[in-house]
């Protein structure tokens, strides 16, 4: 019988480089496998867990990473079809299960095709060599006679060809093969990696029938809202239900605890009072004819205009010094008869997907099973494992299509907060933010302050730089008392600048947390990124330079930075994509009255981003006209993905500069929905050029968050060529610019 | 309070309350998903249909404004969607796709009322839908491309 699983654990660590055991210990892959793979009929070849052919030829790939909009489904198939040599038409990709036997599934960090690539080009190439051994063994001839090529295996000296899904039953009764033994191919035999592969899913985005969480229905469920004290962590007084009582189809109205995390890991869940309805309106209507008291709680003093300006005066006094500074910043300062000095700003900013969070969960007798938008389904794993007391094997996390995740979707507190609803009223239910409850109950992207001081010397070089930074740690969200930025995300742009400057101090600076801290697209590079490129600019307007040069100047000599990952840092890659931008955006060039130009560079997810921004200013309003970005991210697996990416890293990060702003009073966000956080639109929309290097040789490396970095500075880099006006703070909408 | 509501050509009998939202009435009583809830208060489109020909937002309308009335949504066909899907697909347009029904019910509507529309035409007609993964040039391409492919087509 075909269906039985070839590959034992130990193969599967080994195809993995699982370093730890331990994750993979007790789960039974033979026995699992056919939960996540619904096979109709027994006649499949399943060579490994993310492979699957079945005798009409159909192969169905396992996609171990969620779909936020990256294209990761479509990358990583490809890269699997690659190797198998299977003609794309007869391939399905299905969106895997949170569950330890995949690995890693946290979607994050850019780092979905860095790390999977590989593996998944292996788990390819495994099933090929299975498919061509059993056609030589048919045929009788040598393995090394015969080849694949668009689904079929060919014998090469007879020409004779066997169709994969004809060697379906034999292929399954073989061993896999060791590891030693496979070949992957060259790059220049690629038929799909670094090639224009469209989505998968396109005629399910173009007919509306692709399942995000918002859209599961289950036999009976019912809807749910819950209203969360608008002061972070604050709690329910009392309340009063009987308006919302009197709204059609509301059924029951309750208290919801806070879940606290314990210290050091997951992310609980906010509480506050859920009303349970039959349609997601009437649950809406219901929670917003609540009458609630709260305790507000510790928080309920924030205010971020207060934070700010106490953020400024730490920020320009002496801070912590950050390991990496070299030579002594303020001697040179002393000697140096040109020094400026400025400071920068960052507001709090928030995802907001165009999905709002939900999900769906539905809590029986030893057996939880959800289904949500997630990036990382097996943190929310075990995390509906520790808070309900179970097994994690008890618990069932089905990962639907995502609306945008952007960083949001890797919190499960929604999912929490369904299984905690789902447990109390005995039945399956949904549920559903509203654009306001997303908008002033995120984990948020953290506000900063920076100094910065740099000295020039006679030459116009950069003698000294001097950087302090103040930005809330995301560590808060999961330690109290961390009031420091941590040396991880010092790491994104901060402690790993890139410039030659022989005097370089950068110090950290206190800056607690009031409200729950996140990550968002791109995280912190998005205040080193907007620092570092202003100040440049700055630097390069006192020495009388222009920008491009001056950037590649203080880039220095061709160097390679080890560092600690696999990923060294290669100044010449990061001058090449400047020098490309600098050449597609014809920079240098006369531009229209009115208009200016601006460049910003940086290396963030281990690839390296150049970008131009050409800005028109009319009656003291900006737009946005043309953007230019140079990627070099290693091995491009799918080029017009990447460059949809990178579009839209640009009409995000338009975003952040232009409007994003989340301000708090009296411990509350003042923001509700998108009309007072405000997002790019098709009116704003510039035309975006991008420019893949060429690099199939190298490593693949971050896609989708290096392009967020440099929008904010190329864009005010370019007002202050237009202008004359230097914006240091974030965002443009404040100075009345838009 | 059984109400009749005619979407895409079917007939659908629901019992709701006068004010209930349309697009709640179409994702959760009649359970046509494909019209998206973005923001709830007219600012997104993501919860575009089309009313006897005219865009509309379906957060923002009561279900008593539908009654007697041809609703259309993106789980409909009509011809300028159709070319639409095409241009869609040949762009690769979308990213996360939760946009993309409001998107194209929105650029359907432009093609209903304007063969040939200009960027301007399209800035107009297309800055109440937001992407936030920031599809913009590429729907505006795939519109464009969706007229030359109709043209092409006659
Ligand atoms: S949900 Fe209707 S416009 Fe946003
Ligand atoms: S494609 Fe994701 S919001 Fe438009």
């Amino acid at each position: 019988m075909s269906n039985i699983q070839q590959i034992n654990r130990r193969d599967f660590v080994k195809l993995f480089g699982l370093t730890s055991t331990g994750i993979i210990l007790g789960c039974n892959i033979s026995s699992d496998r056919k939960k996540f793979i619904p096979t109709s009929e027994k006649d499949t070849f399943s060579p490994n867990l993310f492979v699957q052919i079945e005798k009409n030829g159909d192969v169905t790939l396992i996609a171990s990473r969620s779909e936020m909009g990256q294209g990761i489904k479509t990358s990583l198939a490809s890269a699997i079809a690659d190797e198998l040599e299977a003609d794309w038409k007869y391939v399905k990709v299905k969106q895997a299960i949170g569950h330890e036997k995949y690995g890693n599934q946290n979607t994050d960090g850019s780092r979905s095709v860095r790390t999977r690539l590989e593996p998944m080009r292996k788990m390819g190439a495994i099933a090929k060599m299975m498919l061509i051994s059993a056609a030589a063994k048919k045929w009788n001839v040598a393995e090394n006679t015969c080849k694949a090529e668009n689904h079929f295996i060919i014998n090469t000296n007879t020409n004779d060809k066997i169709f994969f899904g004809d060697l379906v039953d034999d292929a399954a009764k073989l061993p896999v093969p060791d590891e030693k033994l496979i070949l992957l191919k060259k790059v220049e035999d690629f038929k799909f990696i670094g090639k224009n592969l469209k989505s998968v899913d396109l005629e399910d985005f173009t007919h509306g029938t692709a399942t995000y969480g918002i859209d599961v229905r289950i036999p009976n469920m019912k809807f749910a809202a819950i209203a969360r004290c608008p002061v972070t962590f604050g709690t329910v007084k009392s309340f009063d239900k009987s308006d919302a009582e009197k709204v059609k189809g509301v059924e029951r109205i309750f208290e919801l605890e806070r879940l606290v995390p314990p210290t050091g890991q997951f992310f609980g869940a906010l509480g506050g009072v859920a009303v349970i309805a039959n349609n997601t309106w009437s649950a809406f209507e219901g929670k917003q004819n609540l009458n609630i008291e709260w305790n507000y709680g510790n928080n309920h003093s924030f205010d971020t205009e207060q934070f700010q300006k106490k953020l400024t005066e730490r920020v320009h006094k002496k801070g912590k010094l950050v390991p990496g500074s070299r030579g002594n910043v303020s001697s040179t300062f002393n000697k140096s008869k040109n020094t400026i000095e400025a400071t920068y700003h960052v507001p709090f900013l928030v995802h907001a997907p165009m999905e709002v969070p939900n999900a769906t969960a539905w809590f029986q007798e030893n057996k939880i099973e959800v289904w949500a938008p997630l990036q990382d389904p097996q943190t929310a794993r075990a995390e509906i494992a520790h808070f309900f007391n179970t097994d994690v094997h008890n618990v069932t996390v089905n990962v639907t299509f995502l609306g945008g995740g952007f960083g949001r979707k890797s919190k499960s507190d929604f999912v929490v907060e369904a299984v905690a609803l789902s447990k109390k009223i005995n039945a399956p239910v949904q549920v559903v933010w509203t654009r306001e409850d997303d908008i002033q109950h995120s984990f948020y992207h953290a506000t900063s302050v920076q100094y910065l001081k740099g000295s020039l010397d006679t030459k116009g070089n950069v003698s000294a730089w001097l950087q302090r930074v103040a930005v809330p740690s995301i560590v808060s969200s999961f330690k109290s008392m961390s009031d420091y930025a941590s040396g991880l995300e010092l790491n994104q742009g901060f402690t790993n600048n890139p410039y030659d400057i022989q005097n370089f101090r950068l110090e950290s600076v206190k800056a607690e947390a009031h409200l729950r801290i996140g990550w968002l697209r791109s995280v912190v590079n998005i205040h080193s990124g907007f620092g570092n490129n202003s100040f440049v600019d700055e630097l390069a307007f006192a020495a009388k330079k222009d920008p491009v040069q001056f950037h590649l100047d203080l880039l220095g000599k061709e160097k390679v930075i080890k560092g600690r990952s696999d990923y060294p840092f290669e100044s010449k890659r990061l001058k090449n994509v400047l020098k490309n931008t600098a050449k597609i955006a014809n920079w240098g060039k006369e531009l229209p009255k009115g208009h200016g130009i601006g460049v910003a560079v940086h290396y963030s997810f281990y690839s390296y981003v150049a970008t131009a921004v050409e800005v028109s200013v009319k009656n003291g309003k900006v737009k946005v006209e043309n953007v230019w970005t140079t990627i070099d991210c290693g091995l491009a697996l799918n080029k017009d993905n990447i460059k949809n990416q990178l579009e839209g890293a640009a009409i995000f990060g338009m975003s952040i500069a232009l409007y994003g702003k989340v301000s708090v009073k009296e411990g509350a966000v003042e923001q509700h929905n998108f009309f007072d956080y405000q997002m790019t639109r098709m009116k704003d929309a510039p035309n975006i050029y991008v420019d893949i290097v060429e690099a199939m040789n190298e490593p693949s490396t971050g896609v989708g968050e290096p392009g967020v970095p440099v929008m904010a500075p190329a864009i005010c880099n370019a007002i202050f060529n237009a202008t004359g006006k230097r914006v240091r703070s974030l965002p443009l909408l404040d100075h009345d610019l838009v | 309070m059984s109400k009749s509501l005619s979407i895409n050509g079917k007939s659908y009998t629901v019992n709701v309350q006068d004010d209930m939202p349309l697009l709640w009435v179409i994702r959760d009583i009649v359970g046509l998903t494909g019209t998206k809830f973005g923001c709830g208060v007219s600012q997104c489109g993501a919860c575009s249909v089309l009313i006897d020909g005219n865009l509309t937002k379906s957060c923002s309308m009561p279900v008593s404004y539908g009654i007697g009335k041809e609703i259309f949504t993106i789980e409909g066909t009509s011809e300028n969607l159709e070319f639409l899907r095409k241009a869609w697909n040949d762009g690769n347009v979308p990213q996360c796709g939760y946009c993309q029904s409001g998107q194209l019910i929105a650029a359907t509507s432009l093609l209903d009322k304007n063969e040939n529309p200009t960027d301007e035409d399209i800035d107009a007609a297309m800055s109440d839908n937001i992407c936030r993964c920031g599809t913009y040039s590429r729907i505006r391409k795939a519109i464009h491309k969706a007229v030359e492919l109709k043209n092409k087509s006659i």
